[in-house]
């Protein structure tokens, strides 16, 4: 049910003739994956494993490393609200507290019509910004509490979904990248050539 | 003169070789070499726990720092993934060096419970050794530690206590890097980081246990050994495992006279530690209440107790009247000594016939090829496999093979019936039906590839017997056809039993040809009266079972010596208990020819007595008297009446890596080539070969090993279930010329279509019904029940 479905399938096939090495395809395949079901299940870190011709424990000690791979369902939004110092001092606890109350959810929960998961995060590298928050990855800086409430109202009456896709969509337009732009699969030690597109430019 | 040219080898400079200087000592290096490998050679030990000479270093503890003079002064280095360089100056003793190792202990230590009085570890533990010789004594840490739930299992054997990891990466280098087998994995990030499987996915690795043995923590447990004993109670002796012919070396322990545990020896020629899972659990068989403890008589339909006395007389009068119409089976189970206190009472008694082997392996002139050691194989460029699954048979040999392969030494070329775990290394697999090896050899030779490929230098000929549902004769003429073609070729044979090589040197060698199959034979048509089963149990280990049933049923008597009242054993009119591994003192020969020693460590249960004592008693008992009666006596008589042996010093087979001796075999003749006939459409050519764990006794005697064997059932490549219009898992009877079994059918692609595999010697229906010994190939049917 979750593995890739036949069009997925062959665009991982796409993505793994990238690189010089199946398993180097694994990330954008768990993003591919992620999108298609929401979340990473169990079954799809197996066929992924299938697929770059890996263990399933591979995939999976790879996916567990990074945030962005959830392996329950989330909301069609995820609220990241940055905790770290220079957004704790700007007031970002209030943030939270104020979003906590206003969805009904403690941080890491997801509301009851799925719609909204709220999180806390580590530093978004907006510290200049602060206090800073994420909708699906995209920022919303200098964030008061009044903000919290219309962002949220915003999602609800969804005012905002020509901006921000749902979770886990990796594009609003695949990436093709034509024969005579790729690389290939070559592995560095086994390049003999420069790539096409580097137009007989000298080496940088 | 010999002068000079020792002269000019002390002058010669190696290209590689440098100088370091550690604490103020000179050491030779060589290149590439790490400082800690350099180190250990001297008396400075550098405390470590992510670093082990087998594997490639990560630097994963940083407990191994020391400080390396440089144009700035001293720096700080991790010494496990710092190269020696000529002229290099290495501190250890600082106290910079120092207040840094105590450092890091005291993180490692930050979220370690502490739980040494409950841990399996504790007193053998390098944390809790390094964090007495190392650590600062105290720490600073009083938050809450890390909490996981208490040891959860990874597969059958280990249990994993995450609290305890210090995330070293030992178990995952290992599961990865030696075994091939990734199956636990670094999960999760930071202070989340911890070692798992992937979800309901166990740690079923024929090797698990050897990451419980480098596991430098008690993260890692086994569970045959959890709360049986603790370090300081063992006692402990080497030596030299005979589950299979690899003879890796051991350490076997024991508490309370009691076997508890088994560990790696590294025996550099040999198995470099590690141990498969078979291996090291299956000391719990010694101590199995199965055990025949007294020996045993027939009185009328049941075996009954009885003396020892009673016993060997029972038994020389049933040689006695049997008047030299006796055959001795086996052999292969026990120690050279053993099976040579045995020929000679077959000589002196005069047996009619001996075979060590159970129809299962390949005739004896095998050794006369120019042999190979494991290191030889492992280091030439081209191996060739004509041989059974080594990861199921030789797992050891398997893992040396591999290694081989990815550290880019050797390259594979595999002629086979169906894939084996080394297929995947292999650089080129040639697939065959059974009964067509030949064929297959001589189309791979003509390859202008693979003939440039065994041009490059040695060729070394791994060979067994790769299916054991086809004639011997089928792969001797491949190999006889590889030997005669193949430049600087030379073979190891892959034979299984743990002590195999070892009897068929001694003296359990059928001579004339009068193999395991033709003692069943002779005793079918009456020319063998008395069969005495030496540890074998031909009715479930020879392959064609009908052979076998009638052979028992037309021999008028047998003795058995074995330790369990197996199949064969109850139909014995005497069972004598012998002593099992661990119990007796004695040497063993390896697949290679290499003579290692075997030791005791415990008490042979009941009465019980080693195989060569009962050769002797029994020889007394027919009034041949073989004037010995002590092991070391044993073995002298041995070393001195055995050419081969005779110029060897028995000191050093005793020691760690033993000696290789040469096997005297009678030169090879080519074998006759049993012509195959082609195979209906609408049939299957059967191959069936062993997996690790089976009905061996040795396995379903140990608690932990029992229930990790499968059941039978048949595989068939996946197109050929689609064209016998079966789903995976049905019911199916598989019929051939000699009989007819019901078992579920299976598609798996390591088949070659066209064929169908089932393992031997599982749980359920017995693939042996199928075999015919006279048969070259087995041809088969699959239909719906």
């Amino acid at each position: 049910m979750s593995r890739l479905n036949d069009a997925n399938v062959a665009l991982a096939k796409e993505i793994i003739a990238r690189y010089p090495r199946p398993k180097s395809a694994l990330i954008p395949l768990l993003h591919l994956s992620q999108e298609q079901n929401g979340y990473i299940t169990n079954d799809a870190m197996a066929h992924l494993a299938e697929l770059v011709g890996v263990t399933s424990a591979e995939v999976y000690g790879t996916a567990s490393f990074y945030e962005m791979f959830k392996f329950e369902p989330v909301g069609k939004y995820v609220i990241n609200i940055c905790g770290t110092l220079s957004c704790a001092l700007m007031g970002s606890e209030e943030l939270l507290h104020r979003a906590e109350h206003k969805l009904g959810v403690k941080a890491g929960g997801t509301t009851p019509d799925g719609l909204i998961t709220l999180e806390h995060a580590e530093c978004q590298a907006a510290c200049t910004e602060a206090p800073c928050l994420q909708v699906n990855y995209r920022y919303r800086f200098r964030v008061t509490p009044a903000d919290v409430d219309s962002l949220i109202h915003d999602l609800r009456a969804g005012k905002l979904s020509d901006e921000i896709p749902a979770h886990g969509t990796l594009a609003k337009v695949r990436q093709h990248i034509p024969a005579d732009r790729g690389v290939g699969a070559v592995a560095p030690e086994a390049a003999t050539t420069a790539p096409a597109w580097f137009d007989g430019k000298a080496a940088l | 003169m010999s002068t000079t040219e020792s002269h000019d080898e002390a002058t010669a400079v190696d290209p590689n070789a440098v100088n370091i200087t550690i604490n103020g000592r000179s050491v030779s290096a060589v290149k590439g070499e790490m400082i800690i490998a350099a180190a250990d050679r001297t008396a400075d030990f550098i405390p470590r726990f992510c670093y082990h000479p087998r594997m490639k270093p990560v630097g994963m503890c940083r407990q191994c720092l020391v400080e390396v003079e440089g144009p700035r002064g001293p720096m700080m280095v991790v010494s496990c993934m710092t190269p020696v360089a000529d002229g290099q100056v290495v501190r250890t003793d600082t106290d910079q060096v120092k207040q840094a190792q105590e450092g890091v202990l005291e993180l490692l230590l930050a979220n370690h419970p502490l739980d040494c009085p409950v841990c399996d570890k504790g007193g053998e533990c390098p944390l809790q050794d390094q964090a007495f010789s190392h650590g600062p004594g105290e720490s600073r840490y009083v938050e809450e530690k890390r909490h996981y739930e208490k040891p959860i299992p990874i597969s059958d054997l280990v249990f994993l206590d995450r609290e305890r990891c210090i995330l070293c990466d030992r178990c995952t280098r290992f599961a990865n890097e030696v075994a091939g087998d990734p199956l636990i994995s670094f999960t999760h990030r930071g202070n989340n980081t911890q070692v798992l499987t992937f979800p309901d996915e166990p740690f079923a690795s024929y090797f698990s246990g050897n990451t419980v043995q480098i596991c430098p923590v008690g993260a890692l447990t086994a569970q045959p050994y959890r709360f049986k004993a603790r370090p300081w109670d063992l006692e402990e002796r080497e030596s030299t495992c005979t589950t299979c012919s690899v003879g890796c070396r051991i350490a076997v322990q024991s508490s309370r006279d009691e076997l508890v545990r088994y560990q790696g020896v590294d025996s550099d020629p040999v198995n470099w530690g590690w141990l498969c899972d078979r291996g090291r659990f299956n000391f719990q068989s010694v101590s199995s209440d199965d055990r025949v403890t007294t020996p045993h008589v027939r009185d009328g339909q049941t075996l009954v107790e009885t003396t020892w006395v009673d016993a060997l007389s029972r038994a020389a009068q049933l040689i006695s009247s049997a008047s030299g119409k006796v055959a001795l089976l086996g052999g292969a189970r026990g120690t050279n000594e053993d099976a040579w206190a045995w020929a000679q009472l077959a000589d002196l008694a005069k047996f009619k016939m001996r075979d060590a082997q159970m129809g299962d392996g390949l005739p004896a002139r095998v050794f006369s090829y120019p042999q190979a050691t494991i290191d030889a194989a492992c280091s030439a460029p081209t191996i060739i496999l004509l041989a059974p699954d080594l990861k199921e048979e030789l797992p050891v040999l398997y893992l040396r093979v591999r290694d081989a392969v990815e550290k880019g030494r050797s390259r594979i070329v595999e002629i086979t019936s169906h894939d084996s775990g080394l297929t995947k290394y292999a650089w080129k697999s040639v697939h065959h039906e059974p009964g067509h090896q030949l064929d297959a050899v001589r189309a791979t030779l003509a390859d202008t590839d693979i003939a440039a490929q065994l041009a490059k230098g040695p060729v070394v000929v791994i060979a067994g017997r790769s299916s054991l549902a086809e004639s011997e004769a089928n792969i001797m003429a491949a190999l006889d056809t590889i030997v005669g073609s193949v430049a600087h070729v030379s073979v190891l044979p892959a034979l299984r039993r743990g002590n195999v090589r070892g009897a068929l040197s001694v003296g359990l060698a059928p001579t004339d040809g009068n193999d395991a199959t033709h003692i069943l034979k002779s005793a079918v048509t009456g020319d063998i009266e008395c069969l005495v089963l030496l540890g074998s149990d031909p009715l479930s280990d020879h392959p064609d079972a009908d052979l076998v049933r009638r052979a028992f049923a037309s021999v008028r008597n047998i003795i058995a010596v074995d330790m369990f009242m197996n199949q064969s054993v109850q139909s014995a009119s005497v069972v004598l208990p012998a002593a099992a591994f661990g119990e007796k003192n004695g040497t063993t020969t390896n697949l290679e020819g290499r003579v290692t020693n075997v030791a005791q460590k415990v008490t042979p249960r009941g009465t019980s007595r080693p195989d060569w004592m009962i050769a002797i008693e029994l020889a007394h008992a027919l009034g041949r008297d073989i004037p010995l009666t002590r092991v070391e006596e044993v073995q002298a008589h041995m070393m001195t009446s055995i050419p081969q042996m005779q110029t060897e010093n028995v000191a050093v087979a005793l020691r760690r890596n033993g000696i290789v001796v040469p096997t005297v075999a009678s030169a090879a003749s080519s074998a006759a080539v049993t012509p195959v006939g082609t195979r209906n459409s609408y049939e299957f050519r059967l191959v069936s070969g062993r997996k690790l764990y089976d009905k061996a006794t040795g396995t379903t005697a140990s608690r932990s090993l029992v229930n990790l064997a499968d059941s039978a059932a048949v595989y068939v490549h996946p197109q050929d279930l689609e064209r016998i219009g079966k789903s995976d898992g049905a019911s199916v009877r598989v019929s051939s010329s000699s009989g007819a079994i019901a078992l579920p059918v299976h598609a798996s692609s390591a088949v070659v279509r066209g064929t169908a595999f089932v393992p031997f010697n599982l749980a359920g229906a017995d693939v042996r019904e199928l075999i015919r010994h006279d048969q070259a190939v087995t041809d088969v049917r699959i239909e719906g029940i």
